[in-house]
């Protein structure tokens, strides 16, 4: 038994799905960034098998990108969930709705 | 049974089963712990696919960095339990299992009816040189010097960005 590409790529697809129902079902602004976390990382492992199994190293500079924007979302994400939580006391996506109409 | 099925399998379990209990746990403290354990399982896997420079920035950026980002903020804006959030509505429960569900299977399928095996097997001396620090080095300083540039600057920005949005106001 040997382990080929499709392995990495359904665990991938795996957990870019929990990711996305985490996003779905929860309601705490900072958790719904943490699932959206999970799935970039599925995207990674996605590269990463492509990568080495292909013997590149363009994929795997390509999760070096990826980890560089995330870090960077990361932080403006969570410096706007302090901003609003300054502003309406909560971090329940369902109650911060001042862009609806 | 060689020594990377079992990695993979050990490795490939705990990523799987932290991801899931990451989104069912109401505590988000405990959610952003399990996060963490997933990352480092991932930095496993990406070992046993020799890409070993992105393990460890996986394990220092992601699973050190950011996750004490994360930790930092939940602790900052009172760790509330979850449940009266969760049980607000069981109708979106059944359909993000639903949706999940079916693009999971669309993509399952996908994946065994493209069969990228076929084409691509492991060449294990192409992928061990691929992974070195010094091949992705030159990759990245040759080839791909303005997107590195342009990450440098868009973290500098990500940086007064954060800082502008989080300090307080002064009137």
């Amino acid at each position: 038994m040997t382990i080929t590409i499709e392995y990495y790529l359904v665990l991938s697809a795996f957990m870019f799905l929990v990711g996305v129902a985490g996003v779905l079902i929860r309601r705490n602004a900072i958790v719904v960034f943490m699932c959206i976390e999970l799935m970039l990382n599925s995207a990674n492992l996605t590269m990463i098998a492509f990568a080495s199994f292909l013997g590149s190293s363009v994929g795997q500079l390509f999760v070096f990108f990826v980890m560089t924007v995330a870090a960077a979302e990361a932080a403006v994400g969570l410096a706007i969930i302090i901003a609003i939580f300054r502003n309406k006391l909560t971090v329940n996506i369902d109650e911060i709705n001042i862009l609806k109409w | 049974m060689t020594l990377e099925v079992i990695l993979f399998f050990i490795f490939g379990f705990v990523a799987a089963i932290a991801a899931v209990m990451m989104i069912t746990r109401t505590n988000p403290v405990i959610a952003a712990l399990y996060l963490i354990l997933n990352m480092a399982s991932l930095a496993g896997l990406y070992l046993t696919l020799n890409a070993q420079f992105i393990a460890v920035a996986q394990v220092i950026v992601y699973a050190g960095a950011i996750m004490v980002l994360f930790l930092f903020v939940i602790m900052l804006l009172r760790p509330d339990n979850e449940r009266k959030f969760m049980e607000s509505n069981p109708k979106i429960k059944i359909f993000a299992f639903i949706v999940a569900g079916f693009v999971l299977l669309q993509l399952v399928y996908i994946i065994f009816f493209s069969a990228p095996s076929k084409i691509l097997q492991k060449n294990l001396e192409a992928s061990v040189q691929a992974g070195t620090i010094e091949s992705i080095g030159n990759e990245l300083f040759r080839n791909y010097v303005l997107p590195f540039e342009a990450a440098g600057f868009l973290l500098l920005a990500a940086t007064i960005g954060a800082i502008l949005l989080a300090k307080k106001k002064i009137e």
